[in-house]
């Protein structure tokens, strides 16, 4: 886990102060809503449909119990007791007073966390793989670069008034847990010649216009990486589109100009950029790495789990994924019962998984972009006692990538932006598919919503994407196939006609049972919808 | 327009700002004007003999000027380099990093909340167009 420092803890403590300044200017009427927004944006504050909704930062989604606590105590104090995980592994709260703001953030950095740039048209929170430090196919850990990003990209003088919002994701591994290539900036870290850099992506992203980004550059070392992203981001901010917002994210820049001509543009710009000295020395980047050392693993332990119990050993087959340390696993915990929202979690279920973590898994957990909790280092012989806390508390959800574990924008029910909500339709196909053994039967399937074109539900990436449409005043849903956010990234792409409410509910069971029909040993849906292309789903649908 | 705010020593540049255009148009001008969509790299082979340039700010969700001025402080352009129009109290000390050193706002500032915010972060993370020390130098040496 990353420690603030003095330097650290000093610029979060006066960004509390200088909001607490601007949040004061606007109650007093000295500043426009209009001129307030961006200050407010800049903080993760948004004008929702009810009330203002408060973003925090998690950066690449990695917490400890203290943090964790927090923000259970934030859900209880300034909210309505709950929180929601976002799939930038972020939380953020519905219900938030904007004079209560500073004191949220005060709260906040008392523990090293802050708001800041989880909205805006700045650089965003870095986002990464949720199992950073814990896989067992990772070639480092991803987290240490991400933390140099933060800092990079914290305050950017220049950065803070982009085109558009500005997402960038680090990973470490060739399997993508971070839809890596859905970001503005994806990096993959690599090796070459025993040196590890950055693989570098731009120009991706979903909303509206979904693009797969394309490689700009196979190989920067660390020694040039802030200077080479400094003139990635350069060329988008002088020639990025600021004439139409929905035109304005750089992955329209990169695919007008095309990524060789963008390519060149950067490499021009990286020349000039390279002279200033604006790449800290190597020690920095170990600086921030020795915080991110192994826990004291225990050696010599056994990998045998007692499976006796048989709802405990469904669990483990579904939310475990192997640890690179023999004797230990990452557990998933699922935030998506069936009937729930997925993502949300309660005050006392946020103290909860708090206390597991600092007792089963050396204080630490993470956010992941599918909405779900992890809990990165147990040992195998603590998960029966784990796993029994957990369903006590509504956490033992079995799911992990299954129909169920869907990820869901809030939708009309909290969004101003939405044109249809998206979480009664989530609730309603996890009751359709709540018999566990019919969604194993499935298997891994990723169902993704979005109540608007934005995508904030992923779903140009689901293996089966909703989209909530307005259609003259009532809320209708497209059905999209064959998306994928994962190393065999790929767009999914619209079936036909879309349906209402309860017609989309349908539409799903009748593409699974295509699925059934069709598969062959070992395809997921995803396998199958690739070998058999649309007709068949087509036909089941409309025929 | 409400009043300029110079953050330099020198007398105030009297000769009126020329528009880009003109400026390449002509050897003689010592002030110019660019535009948020111009390339303030046009004016790098006459640095010399700048004396002002004027940055314009549409809108203050309009980003472009802060690459133009850090792009010609980067060019070693020492004379004043000004931020024109929808300039805020709270834009302006990414402005100063970004090297702007005079300030010609659409509308008044107060001089109380400037002041506040100019002189609130002790410390900056990345490194500028100013001579601000960025937190990994001080941790490093």
């Amino acid at each position: 886990m990353y420690k603030y420092d003095q330097y650290d803890q000093a610029i979060v403590d006066t960004r509390v102060e200088e909001f607490r300044d601007q949040v004061q200017r606007r109650l007093a009427g000295e500043i426009t809503e209009d001129q307030f927004k961006p200050l407010r944006l800049m903080n993760g504050l948004y004008l929702q449909l009810h009330a203002y909704m408060l973003r925090v930062a998690v950066p690449y989604g990695t917490m400890d119990s203290r943090q964790m606590h927090m923000l259970a105590h934030i859900a209880r104090k300034y909210d309505r007791g709950y929180g929601h995980f976002t799939t930038r592994q972020n939380i953020q709260y519905n219900w938030i007073k904007l004079e209560d703001a500073p004191d949220i953030l005060a709260d906040l950095a008392s523990v090293e966390m802050h708001a800041i740039q989880t909205s805006g048209n700045c650089i965003r929170n870095i986002s990464s793989d949720q199992f950073a430090g814990a896989a067992a196919d990772e070639l480092t850990d991803p987290r240490p670069w991400a933390e140099l990003l933060r800092q990079w990209s914290t305050f950017h003088p220049e950065f803070s008034y982009l085109p558009r919002k500005f997402k960038i994701a680090v990973i470490a591994a060739d399997e993508d847990r971070a839809a890596m290539r859905l970001h503005d900036i994806g990096i993959q870290l690599v090796e070459r010649g025993g040196q590890v850099g950055a693989k570098v992506f731009v120009g991706g992203g979903m909303g509206r216009t979904p693009i797969i980004a394309p490689e700009i550059k196979d190989f920067v070392p660390i020694d040039d990486l802030l200077s080479y992203l400094e003139a990635c981001l350069r060329v988008y901010n002088r020639y990025g589109r600021r004439d139409n917002i929905y035109k304005a994210r750089i992955k329209i820049l990169v695919s007008e100009l095309g990524p060789e001509e963008y390519r060149r543009q950067v490499e021009e710009e990286f020349v000039e950029v390279k002279k200033l000295g604006i790449d800290p020395p190597h020690a920095e980047l170990e600086r921030i790495t020795a915080c991110f050392g192994n826990p004291a693993f225990e050696s010599g332990l056994s990998d045998e789990i007692d499976r006796s119990d048989p709802d405990f050993a469904v669990w483990l087959d579904q939310n475990l994924v192997e640890h690179k340390q023999p004797g230990y696993a990452i557990v998933n915990i699922s935030l998506k019962p069936t009937g729930g929202i997925p993502g949300d979690a309660s005050a006392d279920q946020i103290d909860l998984m708090a206390e597991l973590a600092r007792d089963y898994s050396f204080d630490e957990l993470r956010v992941t972009h599918a909405q779900n909790i992890v809990l990165p280092h147990v040992k195998k012989a603590d998960l029966y006692a784990l796993w029994q806390k957990l369903a006590d508390a509504g956490l033992a959800e079995a799911n992990l990538d299954l129909i169920s574990d869907i990820i869901a924008c809030p939708g009309l029910d909290y969004c101003s932006l939405a044109n249809a909500r998206s979480i009664p339709v989530a609730q309603k196909i996890a009751e359709r598919f709540q018999s566990p053994e019919r969604q194993r039967d499935l298997g891994e399937l990723k169902l993704k919503i979005s109540g608007c074109i934005n995508a904030c539900g992923h779903h140009h990436a689901g293996h089966i994407g909703i989209l909530g449409v307005d259609r003259k005043g009532t809320e209708n849903y497209q059905l999209l196939l064959g998306g994928s956010g994962a190393e065999d990234v790929s767009l999914a792409k619209i079936t036909g006609p879309g349906f209402d409410e309860n017609g989309i509910v349908d539409a799903v069971e009748k593409v699974t049972d295509v699925y059934l029909a069709q598969r062959q040993a070992g395809e997921r849906f995803l396998d199958t919808y690739r070998r058999v292309g649309m007709n068949p789903f087509k036909e089941a649908l409309y025929g | 327009m409400a009043d300029s705010l110079r953050f330099r020593d020198d007398a105030p540049h009297e000769e009126p700002a020329v528009t880009l255009e003109a400026f390449l148009g002509q050897s003689n001008a010592t002030a110019v004007r660019i535009e948020s969509g111009e390339d303030a790299r046009a004016l790098l082979p006459s640095l010399d003999r700048l004396a002002l340039v004027e940055v314009s700010f549409p809108s203050f969700r309009d980003g472009r000027g802060y690459s133009a001025g850090r792009i010609l402080r980067e060019a070693g352009y020492t004379g004043e380099l000004r931020a024109e129009g929808d300039v805020l109290v709270d834009q302006i000390p990414f402005m100063r990093r970004c090297g702007f050193d005079s300030f010609a706002p659409n509308a008044a500032i107060d001089q109380a909340a400037l002041d506040r915010a100019l002189g609130r972060y002790d410390f900056v993370y990345q490194a500028a167009a100013d001579s601000r020390t960025p937190v990994w130098r001080l941790r490093h040496g």
